[in-house]
């Protein structure tokens, strides 16, 4: 019988199995952040076993306040600042080279096919867009994951999903994975893995892959996983290019993790794209989703652009298009926060910082911030925000506040319009498309 | 072991995610009891109001995918700061189920006709649960009437109750 590429990654980190079908697994990376690892590394200090297992597969990040907004935050910054120095962890990112955890660990080439990474973050499944089990936990696994290198999972089964179709003009993997919650429900995939497959997603940047497994955990999911590909190698070849003579030996090796003909899957669901149109969410949970064109007009108060979801160079690159020559309606505040410096710096160097500036968008420095309403843009009771994060749960990004999920290209053409609206990359209108 | 006895609170809506159960502006705190106060603090339903209607509760009852959104372990966290040691529901979110028996205490799965039934009989009256680990029973009761209820847990998950945790466990194992 066949084995999922979930099974298979599984297989070879294994070392326990326990009743009731628990696996221990060996990590291969371990992420930290300073809103989930202080009280680990208190933790740890507090039974006298202030240890790593392995300082090299430890990275770490400041990124959800960032820069400090208080003595609170700045007291988070500074345990695990001195905890990262303490232990010779030399993969430590602070202010000036942070960036959103799961934007910035990507780039920095921390994710590889066949790896198991955990992170006290639910949306570390973003990182199986690499073919890795990568998995959000509580901060008590995160200790354990510091000390001793290891996690227990339930022993995964797979919901196989194909995307078939063709993504139509100002229709992105955003809306695509918003669509796919609306129709799994959100907790439709809860301790299942979530395999993407199919021609849409094998035509994908790794870009729009994070952004599809990135939002997996919204329907239950404990990781989303594509199998690698040549996109993968390229995206990774920087940091590999040591280890291979060519690209299509890295291919090689990268491709005994992909699932065979004959796994065996929970279910498998087809899912064309071709006449999906623009999505945003409408309530207080992720699978409440609509057309954009069945919620137009309803008046926003900011728009947020950024976050693990889509805070990467594509997604700006698009607002950018749809922002180009054009202003935000005066009713509206816009935000944008590239997700990492790397990305930062591209968008200062192709033009689109200047383009979000002209529109009258507040370029902010790379922090989680605003999508978890900590700071950089909370909202305030009543205020409605157009987002290209990832929950709309009441309050997320503020108390009182709502927030309508959408992708860049709605968030860009509502910032302009002041209601949400479609993009003209989408409905062709304009001189933009 | 934690105590898993006392005084029922009853939280009838599914999906209840982790920004409700304590929001994102508590997570700056570095100590678990200083989340005491906030449990809970955004959830609105109904006419439940936080936090006098925590005060004395020792058990929640709920419906399906409670504890669903972030990782954060702040969620368990605050409800063991309120002396809540246990949460009955018809499912939870993995990373919140697995965050509660980590703490050693228990998010314990009831099919959803049971979980209607308590509903239904319990709810609006003072409610007592205890239970019996050993035989992995509950035993509810209002009004001098009461129920007796059988659940199901995985002997890991047991072992986590019994050690007070994964730390425990894990430290001495691997």
């Amino acid at each position: 019988m066949g084995k999922t590429l979930a099974q298979k990654i599984f297989d070879s980190h294994r070392i326990d199995s326990l009743s009731g079908n628990i696996q221990v697994l060996r990590l291969d990376a371990v992420f930290c952040h300073e809103i989930t690892t202080p009280i680990a590394i208190n933790d740890l200090i507090r039974r006298d076993k202030d240890r790593v297992f392995d300082p090299a597969k430890i990275k770490v990040v400041i990124d959800h306040v960032s820069p400090a907004k208080d003595s609170k935050t700045a007291t988070q910054g500074k345990i695990l600042r001195q905890w990262a120095r303490r232990h010779h962890i030399t993969d430590f990112f602070d202010i000036g080279r942070n960036g959103v955890c799961h934007a910035l660990f990507p780039e920095k080439g921390f994710a590889r096919p066949g790896f198991t990474i955990i992170m006290g973050d639910s949306h570390t499944c973003t990182h199986g867009a690499f073919g890795a089990f990568a998995a959000g936990v509580g901060t008590t696994d995160l200790e354990v994951g510091i000390l001793k290198g290891v996690c227990a999972f339930r022993a995964p089964e797979t919901i196989k999903i194909n995307i078939t179709g063709k993504l139509p003009p100002g229709v992105y993997a955003k809306d695509v994975i918003l669509s796919l919650i609306g129709k799994v429900g959100v907790n439709g995939a809860t301790n299942k893995v979530i395999e993407f497959g199919g021609p849409v997603v094998s035509a994908m940047s790794m870009e729009a892959r994070m952004t599809l497994c990135n939002m997996t955990v919204e329907a239950g999911a404990t990781c989303g996983i594509c199998a690698p590909d040549m996109t993968t190698v390229n995206y990774l070849w920087p940091f590999i290019q040591a280890d291979y003579a060519a690209p299509a030996g890295a291919l090689a090796a990268f491709e005994i993790w992909g699932s065979d003909p004959d796994a065996v899957y929970d279910a498998v669901i087809a899912h064309d794209i071709g006449k999906l149109e623009p999505v945003v969410t409408f309530g207080f949970k992720p699978d409440q989703v609509k057309a954009v064109r069945e919620m137009a007009g309803t008046p926003v108060d900011q728009i947020y652009i950024g976050s693990c979801t889509n805070g990467r160079i594509e997604d700006l690159r698009v607002a950018a298009r749809v922002l180009k020559g054009k202003t935000i309606n005066e009713q509206v505040r816009g935000i944008v926060s590239p997700a990492t410096p790397k990305i930062y710096e591209q968008a200062m160097q192709e033009g689109i910082l200047q383009i979000f500036l002209s529109a009258g968008f507040c370029v902010t420095n790379p922090t989680c911030g605003a999508c978890l309403g900590m700071s950089n843009g909370v909202l305030a009771k009543g205020e409605v925000c157009a987002s290209t994060t990832n929950r709309n749960f009441s309050g997320r990004m503020g108390r009182g506040g709502m927030v309508h999920l959408m992708s860049p290209a709605t968030a860009a053409a509502t910032a302009v319009a002041g209601v949400i609206t479609n993009s003209e990359i989408f409905t062709g209108q304009g001189g933009n498309s | 072991m934690k105590n898993f006895d006392g005084s029922v609170l009853f939280l009838d809506r599914s999906d209840i995610n982790t920004d409700e159960i304590i929001p994102a502006r508590y997570l700056t705190e570095n100590s678990k009891n200083a989340l005491k106060p906030f449990l809970l603090e955004d959830l609105e339903l109904g006419d439940f109001s936080p936090p006098k209607d925590i005060v004395g509760k020792r058990v929640v009852i709920t419906r399906g995918n409670f504890g669903c959104g972030s990782s954060r372990e702040h969620a368990p966290w605050a409800l063991e700061a309120n002396q809540i040691h246990l949460v009955i529901g018809e499912s939870f979110a993995r990373i919140f189920r697995q965050n509660m028996f980590n703490c050693g205490m228990m998010a314990i799965e009831l099919p959803a006709e049971t979980i209607d039934s308590l509903f239904r009989k319990f709810a609006k009256e003072d409610t007592t649960l205890e239970t019996d680990f050993e035989k992995n029973k509950f035993i509810i009761t209002a009004n001098g009437v009461n129920e007796k209820i059988l659940f199901s847990i995985s002997d890991f998950d047991r072992k986590l109750v019994n050690a007070g945790g994964w730390v425990d466990y894990a430290d001495g194992k691997y």
